[in-house]
């Protein structure tokens, strides 16, 4: 696969697996990494408990039930109550993290999480599995593309849609370790895993996960995969990107988005979730009064989802490695245009 | 717990009328807010602080406290009234409610006035929080207890349920949900706007201790909720039975009077009948 210099640099100052061979790249779900960074939070604290709203194995709460089963504690259906009881909880010093699909937490609890999680200021996690249209056969219903919006309007909420499993893993322990109400988004399908235990992560800080001056590409979550593809191909047209692993959505790494723009020009958005209110609307909104640039968005356009498979979704609602190409393309020639050349 | 003597029974029904007082003072200097409840919850928010509960005004975070979780955030007024008069902060303060830079805000919030426990006015919340509270003593071994005080109107709010099931599920006996039984709710009686009755039958049926008492009476409210806190393996209910209003002649019973402030010439009215009530109290000894 080509890609240039620079941009294989990048690639190793963040000790990322070698992503052009389909053959090695292991395809793991992010929620596993959720499983096994609680465990690990719970072993590192003893004030780490966890709360289910009857979804223990499809949100990978499991291990940790077994682990610590005395701080385990099951509800039922009931995502109000999961948040506002984790609320409780927090007040007597306990580190709750509360598990459902997304869309039902935070999509059916909202109110709970800003009165009694964020104004009320408790050390509540949500862990929101089963987010994007990645869901698949599920349907709409159950594939959340809104909960990123809901939750980065709450103030004092620090919202979090790591990469890869890998990754995953260790947002959950950043989000264990630091105080204060935060929301982790996953995925449910499996996925590309292309960070490795020495890649770095700090909440709060951007990652350049390749280089380039034509166009930066800002992805989050299991799309960051896709950007790097197509990346990789558009370099085999002279077209060099830089790609941004934005994971921390909320408090955004707002120099290193100027510094993308400044550098490159032109931006392209990648996120699974609406593009309204999204990882992309931050972007546009930081850009907008500190470095204006064009501005593509990949992401669901003002749709719901349906069943399909991850891969068919992916490709119906626009979010694929063309799709990427082509937005970059777009990207491209409204910066050349704006530049005069 | 012995049982009130006629001195303590006095002294608490002149804090209570106090308390009152310093309802309709914060309600006309704030110029907006909600008297009915707040009045009719004078007698049980001056039983707890001043003799059901353990807890320290001049320590508010104290470790062992019992914790006190107001989940109708409106009635805040009595709230604020009784810890004035409890010692958590001057009574004067009471005058700057709902006012820009108070630390009473119109609805309360725990990060703004140290005592509070938990930010609320969003309805239906609070056992829900509470049940999480009284799950983390029993995880602890604590052996405070944390004690919920609640609308009847509220229980229209599902949450409000599913906190009961839950708090049924584990068996949490440090828990006391106390109800304001006023049957009124801001668009009239709550037997019209969504039935609650039988009311005490849903509570046992999910797995709760049930007291009854006349919520005035603060000498048969404590008597409950000593009895509540004897019940082992169950968490308890006490509905108390309440007037919207109580101890001001004009608002008693009225539901208009849930959310209107008095006028000042109302306040006035309302604190010459309470001082008179006072006296009487003061005259009974």
């Amino acid at each position: 696969m080509a890609s240039t210099t620079s941009a294989n640099a990048a690639s190793a100052a963040m000790h990322l697996v070698d992503y052009a061979d389909l053959g090695a790249i292991k395809q793991v779900p992010t929620r596993n990494g959720f499983g096994e960074g609680l465990i690990e939070a719970g072993r590192r604290d003893e004030h780490v408990i966890a709360i289910c709203a009857d979804l223990s194995e499809s949100t990978r709460m499991e291990g940790f039930k077994k682990a610590f089963p005395k701080r385990y504690i099951e509800i039922g259906v009931a995502e109000q109550m999961l948040v506002a009881m984790a609320a409780g909880l927090a007040a007597t010093g306990k580190v709750p993290f509360i598990a459902s699909y997304a869309m039902f937490n935070p999509g059916r609890s909202w109110e709970q999480v800003r009165t009694t999680m964020a104004l009320n200021q408790t050390n509540v996690k949500i862990a929101g599995a089963h987010a994007g249209v990645s869901v698949g056969p599920d349907g709409a219903t159950h594939q959340a593309v809104e909960d990123v919006a809901i939750m980065r309007v709450i103030p004092k909420m620090t919202v979090v849609v790591p990469c890869d499993s890998v990754q995953t893993k260790k947002a959950t322990l950043a989000v264990a370790a630091r105080w204060g109400p935060a929301y982790l988004r996953f995925a449910r399908a499996e996925s590309a895993v292309v960070t490795t235990e020495e890649t770095p992560f700090e909440l709060g800080v951007a990652q350049t996960f390749r280089e380039g001056g034509d166009v930066a590409i800002v992805a989050c979550g299991i799309l960051v995969y896709n950007a790097l593809v197509a990346a990789d191909e558009l370099a085999k047209d002279g077209i060099e990107c830089r790609v941004v692993n934005n994971h921390t959505i909320k408090p955004m790494d707002e120099p290193a988005i100027v510094a993308a723009a400044r550098d490159c020009g032109a931006v392209v958005t990648v996120e699974e979730h609406q593009v309204q209110g999204g990882m992309g609307s931050r972007v546009a909104e930081i850009l907008a009064a500190q470095h204006p640039a064009p501005i593509e968005f990949i992401g669901m356009h003002d749709r719901f989802g349906q069943s399909g498979t991850p891969q068919e979704l992916t490709e119906e609602y626009g979010m694929g490695v063309a799709s990427i190409r082509a937005a970059v393309l777009r990207a491209l020639g409204r910066k050349r245009a704006r530049n005069g050349r | 717990m012995d049982s009130l003597s006629p001195e303590a029974l006095r002294d608490l029904q002149l804090h209570a009328n106090d308390v009152r007082q310093g309802i309709i003072r914060s309600l006309l200097a704030a110029g907006s807010g909600h008297p009915g409840g707040s009045l009719d919850m004078a007698d049980i928010f001056t039983a707890l602080y001043f003799h059901l509960m353990r807890h320290d005004p001049t320590n508010p975070d104290r470790p062992d406290r019992d914790r006190l979780l107001l989940s109708c955030g409106h009635i805040a007024p009595v709230r604020y009234a009784a810890m004035a008069c409890a010692g958590y902060f001057p009574v004067e303060e009471l005058l700057t409610l709902r006012r820009f830079g108070t630390r009473l805000q119109g609805h309360p919030e725990r990060v703004s006035l140290p005592g509070l426990e938990t930010t609320s006015g969003p309805l239906g919340e609070g056992l829900a929080q509470g049940t999480g509270m009284a799950l983390g003593a029993k995880m602890d071994g604590a052996d405070w207890r944390v004690y919920v005080v609640t609308s009847d109107g509220e229980h229209q709010c599902g949450l409000h349920w599913e906190a009961m099931m839950t708090a049924g599920k584990f068996k949490l006996d440090n828990l006391t949900c106390i109800v304001d039984r006023n049957v009124i709710q801001i668009d009239g009686s709550t037997e019209d706007v969504m039935p609650l009755e039988p009311f005490a039958d849903k509570y046992r049926a999910f797995n709760w201790e049930v007291f009854e008492c006349d919520g005035h009476d603060i000498a048969a409210f404590v008597d409950a909720v000593e009895k509540a806190k004897q019940v082992k393996g169950k968490p308890q209910v006490v509905i108390a039975h309440t007037v919207m209003g109580k101890g001001v002649s004009f608002m008693e019973g009225d539901y208009l009077w849930h959310g209107k402030p008095p006028k000042k010439d109302e306040a006035e009215q309302a604190l010459r009948e309470l001082s008179e009530a006072r006296e009487l109290i003061g005259a009974g000894r």
